[in-house]
């Protein structure tokens, strides 16, 4: 595949149950998901996903609960054996990994934050930060030091000492995401990490986690269910449904060309002005001179004012070079939804 | 009447014989394997027969005062002590209190591992648990008299009968304690690469603690239980005091060496569950974990 891919799953198919294999053969010769449930007992979570996420994006994967969403995140870092298909990452295939070789790529490639934290009670905030550098064998002075730091970026100095029991929903996340991020590895997977928490520190997180993004350029694996922190948080997003790929794509992509009707109904609550950006629907005329123009990364909501005293607009790119131009009447049919509504 | 299927007298007397044998030609070095629990336990109560004993009044209610951070329980603790030893009864609640910590340690020694293991295997779970129900439902003279007949009468077939009682909760609580931690904790220090060592001792065990700590209480509580019983076998100590008056109709005796073994049962119910709870509080998980 790329190069610029860093993560690769091959034809993952993942069937929980006592014998695997027999659903693996089943499924192969064609039997659908539910029949080969109904048929042998075994639960398919799993069923030929394949995608690769590129080195330094945001990839998430969006579904709905029990879609395999947490099994397939659980593959990258091998809590999870795959019944059959790969997991290549940074060129390794993980499977063939030896118990130490695997330890020692979990040690220092990849970090995790959990749903539910998965914090350690019994220790202090600080302790907790510094347990990935304790487990990777760090002296105790530079894993404080390290965690010190870590706390300090999440916005939890001052609270070092406590315990988890102690802070609220909001600040245990960012723990567990300072003890990922303390980690310095490329990989940074992340479980529904904000979904336990409400809505408005939801929203800080994100904003957080998008601007310690901008500076780390890490590449994250995010899974949740809602698709709006999708579309916001996403380079990229692939959707899941009962265990099969359903479309991978840029937020854009989806929202304009959603692959079936599952998609459609996530995509039905979606705000388009937000979501569509000026440069996934422009015009392609460069030329002709323009009295006002807007950036290409700019959304139908931020140019739908000017349309009050312009029939278009040009649109540029970050170096403030003409790449297009934008009319009314195209924002409009990007707005109005897909066939949904016409008929 | 039952119709008599088979005959089973040959297996009783087969099982009878067994044992002669095994007493006979085993006997010796059964008692040279038992000899280092003889030893923990006399050390255990000359050491405490040694320390004066408003010294050991002292030390209880401290560790009591720890274990609360507040001032009833030593109160109790230190009336408790003074009471048994205005009855006369000191040197016995001491040979008591010895008899109940061997057992207490010695049953934590083989206990704890034992709880680990059968944590994470369903096959030795499934095999040690209908063991463990025996060892609760068995009454203590069936197996008793096989003990005795092993080592003779003695301190040590009261502390083996005594291990056999209470070892069971504190392998039953170690198990479930620790296949009751999170799963999602588990599973971020696997995450992290923690190798198993570092999983049992940096968070298992640790997290499992409280737990255990409920078990070491019923273990100590089912050892003082066991007192009465032992001291039919030579143990000594509150129980022979019970015994005697029983003996002798002596109602009084009786009654206040009962007296004595309800106030260590309280002592040392209220200072091990007090930790449990301090313990649970620093954790911060619920009361109701069990
Ligand atoms: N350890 C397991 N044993 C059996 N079935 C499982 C196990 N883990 C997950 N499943 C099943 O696999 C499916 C996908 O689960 P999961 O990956 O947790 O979904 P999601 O994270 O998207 O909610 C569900 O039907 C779930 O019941
Ligand atoms: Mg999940």
């Amino acid at each position: 595949m790329s190069e610029r891919a860093i993560i690769e799953l091959k034809n993952i198919t993942k069937i929980f149950g006592e014998s695997p294999e027999e659903a693996l053969q089943l499924l192969k010769k064609g039997l659908s998901k539910s029949d080969v449930q109904a048929q042998s007992g075994q639960v398919v979570a799993l069923n030929d996903v394949s995608l690769s996420v590129n080195r330094g994006e945001v990839f998430v994967v969006m579904g709905l609960s029990g879609s395999g969403k947490s099994t397939l995140i659980r593959h990258i870092n091998r809590l999870i054996d795959p019944t059959s298909g790969s997991v290549v990452v940074n060129g390794r295939d993980i499977l063939d990994m030896a118990v130490e070789d695997l330890r020692t790529y979990r040690r220092t490639e990849i970090a995790m934050v959990f749903q539910n934290f998965g914090l350690l009670p019994h220790r202090s905030v600080l302790e907790n930060v510094a347990y990935g550098l304790e487990i990777r064998g760090v002296s105790k002075p530079k894993r404080r030091k390290t965690a010190f730091e870590w706390i300090e970026t999440v916005g939890l100095k001052g609270y070092e000492n406590s315990r988890p029991h102690e802070l609220s929903g909001g600040q245990k996340q960012r723990v567990g995401l300072a003890r990922a991020l303390a980690m310095d590895s490329e990989v940074l997977l992340m479980d529904e990490a904000f979904s336990a928490l409400d809505p408005l520190i939801r929203s800080d997180m994100q904003e957080q986690l998008l601007d310690l993004q901008k500076k780390l350029k890490k590449t994250i694996f995010f899974i949740t269910h809602d698709f709006n922190e999708a579309i916001r948080l996403g380079d990229r997003v692939a959707l899941l449904n009962e265990g099969e790929l359903v479309q991978i794509g840029r937020p854009e992509e989806i929202i304009l060309q959603p692959a079936n009707q599952y998609v459609v109904d996530f995509v039905r609550d979606v705000n388009r002005a937000r979501v569509i950006k000026v440069g996934a629907i422009m015009g392609k005329d460069e030329t002709t001179p323009c009295e006002v123009a807007v950036d290409q990364s700019a959304s139908c909501e931020d140019v739908l004012p000017l349309f009050a005293t312009h029939d278009w607009v040009g649109v540029v790119n970050e170096k403030n070079e003409r790449v297009g131009s934008i009319s009314a009447k195209q924002v409009i049919s990007a707005l109005a939804r897909h066939q949904a509504t016409i008929s | 009447m039952f119709p008599e299927i088979i005959e089973t007298r040959p297996i009783r007397i087969w099982i009878d014989d067994g044992l002669d044998w095994m007493v006979k030609n085993w006997g010796d070095a059964f008692e040279a394997g038992a000899y280092p629990l003889l030893v923990l336990l006399n050390s255990i109560q000359k050491f405490l027969l040694f320390v004066p004993w408003w010294m050991i009044i002292f030390v209880l209610a401290a560790v009591a005062f720890l274990a609360t951070r507040r001032w009833a329980l030593p109160i109790v603790v230190v009336v408790a002590l003074l009471l048994v030893g205005v009855m006369e009864l000191w040197e016995d609640a001491i040979k008591t209190m010895a008899l109940m910590i061997a057992a207490t340690l010695t049953t934590i020694i083989f206990a704890l591992p034992m709880g680990i293991a059968m944590s994470r295997s369903a096959l030795l779970r499934g095999i040690v648990r209908p063991i463990l129900d025996l060892m609760q439902t068995l009454p203590s003279f069936v197996y008793l008299i096989p003990v005795v007949m092993i080592f003779g009468p003695g301190k040590v077939p009261a502390l083996i009968a005594t291990i056999i009682y209470a070892a069971p909760p504190l392998v039953r609580l170690t198990d479930l304690g620790i296949r009751l931690v999170d799963r999602e904790t588990m599973e971020a220090a696997q995450a992290f690469g923690a190798t198993p060592r570092q999983k049992l001792f940096g968070v298992q065990i640790p997290l499992a603690l409280p737990t255990i700590l409920a078990g070491i209480n019923q273990t100590t509580m089912m050892a003082l239980a066991m007192v009465v019983i032992a001291s039919m076998i030579g143990a000594g100590g509150l129980g022979y005091q019970v015994l005697q008056g029983i003996g002798r109709l002596e109602v009084s005796r009786g009654l206040f060496a009962g007296l004595g073994i309800v106030a260590l049962a309280i002592i040392f119910d209220r200072i091990t569950q007090a930790f449990g709870k301090q313990l649970q509080e620093r954790i911060g998980l619920s009361e109701h974990k069990l």
